[in-house]
């Protein structure tokens, strides 16, 4: 594409003042409500200070040292760890294997039902899967009655268990996003050549050895993308656990990202909040950069 | 005689067991049909159950959890429509159409000038423009809430519409981006000559040349406004101004129990997206696959 580009170039006319009309428009809305953002927030972490008021105190780096000794941010990165954990287990190993199973010519008859059906709850807004658990999930609620049926009464409080409501939340984003990388799979899965899998199979491999030596390596591209945002969503995930917990009870289930919300616009402490964020920032960026470079490792 | 003597011949030419180990079920096969039926169970019931409880009374929820509703409560979904739903799907949709007009116009006009001319800075304004990508919302919201707050557009639309347009812009720039280099330069050149504008260019020559593409990239952004939740709970505090995502948090709390209520308004704000997709199934996968194309 760059090249292209280039031999391009060279028949353009000079005329630069109105390309640099064209792009103006989004240089400027870019930089204010992205690029000028980022920058600030390292210098808000370096102050104590409040939404509404102009007063700022200097700590230098005395957020840095709170936000290390803060148990809190450990509880929230343990949970942010495990949330990582299990989408990588379903929203990217099985999500594989879900793709690679419906399109096998064998179930291909039911494929398209269960591929739009997995992909539902995916156009469903987050708020509206989360207020939906919150009543499956209630005492009364639906998982509970099915449990009963098995004999007793079951009236566990799954999202008032501090042991249990992070899990609640972890499992209803699977519910919820397992059919979109599902379907990113399919969508990749579909560009293999028929005969590469058919030639295979001629050949005498079995299902697991076409799914482990033809379609995982040639999906390699997009099982790094996949990764690459379902590990950075799961450092970063908000509306999951807001709407379904709050955090809590007390701050059992909180994530980073509820944890900085709580502190900037419910306890007002906005230079600890942007601490916070930078702490996101950081973890994003160690991650994007360690998957480059398994990523162009394992192309060599 | 022709006939047969071509069925002949392809038996002999064809590979008679070609596909029996790919089509023959065996116990592991149908294991696996059974896991695929379970998950397809577990998806799809909480959903039939949300729509069979908006349809229950208030008591029935309670008694009879499973159960069909013994007489369909329709009036749940006009008195959750007049209880603000019927206000935070208007929000919602205003708000979704300025963020698609917004994001499509100002991409646009950035595509066509990075494509088309030469000018100093040009690699350094695509890099910030594709840049946008790597950056979420979520670690930009503290400085981002003072930007809302000095250039005075807290708690207006403007204040979803352009972080909207903004979070937005660099996988929109990418798409209709390669989606201009894609066109041939002769397109350009033909109307250099017929005397047009760059701007008639753009507007008579590229965009009708570009649908496909606007609307894929108007599926994504579409997709992503109609869910947004942080910005949304954050920028906006009247509730006349709520879209769905964060007005369902005002109409549950306003509730108490009534879940009836609460599932018939569920029900109704779930529904334009899955509409959407039935309707445009092929170009809703393509957009949203494209637009993961992130790494």
């Amino acid at each position: 594409m760059q090249r292209t580009t280039r031999l391009q170039g060279k028949k353009r006319q000079k005329t630069p003042w109105s390309a640099y009309l064209y792009v103006f428009p989004m240089v400027v809305l870019m930089g204010v409500f992205i690029y000028y953002p980022i920058f600030v927030n390292f210098y808000y972490t370096l102050y104590n200070f409040s939404a509404f008021s102009l007063s700022h105190t200097f700590v230098g780096l005395g957020n840095i040292r709170l936000l290390l000794s803060d148990p809190v941010i450990a509880t929230a990165l343990r949970n942010n760890i495990f949330y990582c954990l299990i989408s990588i287990g379903f929203q990217v190993l099985l999500a594989l294997g879900l793709a690679f199973i419906l399109e096998e010519p064998l179930y291909r008859r039911f494929s398209t039902v269960f591929r739009t059906t997995y992909f539902i709850p995916v156009l469903i807004s987050m708020t509206i899967v989360a207020m939906l658990f919150m009543q499956i999930l209630s005492p009364r609620g639906l998982l509970n009655s099915f449990l009963s049926l098995f004999g007793g009464k079951v009236r566990t409080g799954w999202l008032g268990r501090s042991s249990s409501a992070i899990f609640c939340a972890i499992f209803m984003s699977q519910w919820h996003s397992m059919g979109y990388t599902t379907m990113l799979f399919i969508v990749d899965i579909q560009k293999i050549p028929t005969e590469l899998l058919e030639a295979a199979e001629i050949d005498g491999a079995n299902r697991i050895q076409r799914f482990l030596k033809i379609v995982v390596p040639l999906v390699r591209e997009m099982f790094f993308v996949v990764m690459v945002t379902t590990v950075s969503g799961a450092f970063l995930v908000f509306n999951d656990v807001y709407v379904l917990t709050r955090g809590g009870p007390g701050n059992s289930s909180t994530t980073l990202a509820v944890y900085m919300y709580d502190m900037a616009f419910t306890q007002d402490r906005m230079g600890y909040a942007s601490t916070i964020a930078i702490l996101m920032f950081v973890i994003c960026v160690i991650l994007a950069l360690t998957q480059r470079r398994l990523l162009r490792t394992g192309k060599g | 005689m022709k006939k047969v003597t071509c069925s002949v011949k392809k038996k002999k030419i064809g590979f008679p067991k070609f596909n029996s180990s790919r089509n023959q079920w065996t116990l592991g096969t149908v294991i696996i049909l059974f896991f695929l039926l379970v998950y397809f169970v577990l998806v799809i019931y909480p959903l039939i159950w949300m729509i069979l409880s908006s349809l229950k009374t208030e008591r029935e929820f309670f008694r009879n959890i499973w159960g069909f509703p013994a007489e369909f409560q329709w009036e749940n979904y006009s008195k959750a429509w007049s209880m603000g739903i019927s206000d935070y799907f208007l929000n919602s949709v205003f708000v979704t159409a300025c963020t698609i007009a917004t994001t499509i116009s100002i991409a646009v006009l950035a595509a066509f000038g990075l494509v088309l001319y030469d000018f100093k800075g040009k690699n350094l304004i695509l890099l910030l423009g594709m840049g946008g990508m790597m950056f979420s919302a979520q670690v930009a919201l503290i400085p981002l809430y003072r930007v809302i707050q000095n250039l005075r557009i807290h708690d207006t639309y403007w204040a979803m519409i352009l972080p909207y347009t903004a979070f937005r812009m660099s996988i929109s720039l990418l798409l209709i981006r390669s989606y201009f280099l894609s066109i041939p330069r002769e397109m350009y050149e033909s109307g250099v000559i017929d005397g047009c504008s760059s701007l008639g260019i753009l507007y008579h020559i590229y965009l009708p040349m570009s649908k496909p593409i606007l609307l894929t990239v108007s599926i994504l952004i579409a997709y992503y406004s109609w869910n947004e939740f942080l910005f949304s709970i954050i920028f906006i505090d009247s509730r006349a101004l709520k879209t769905i995502p964060s007005g369902l948090m005002v109409f549950r709390d306003a509730l108490n129990t009534d879940y009836a209520l609460l599932f018939a308004g569920l029900t109704i704000s779930a529904l334009p997206m899955v509409l959407l997709f039935i309707l445009m199934q092929k170009q809703f996968i393509r957009g949203l696959s494209s637009g993961a194309v992130k790494g």
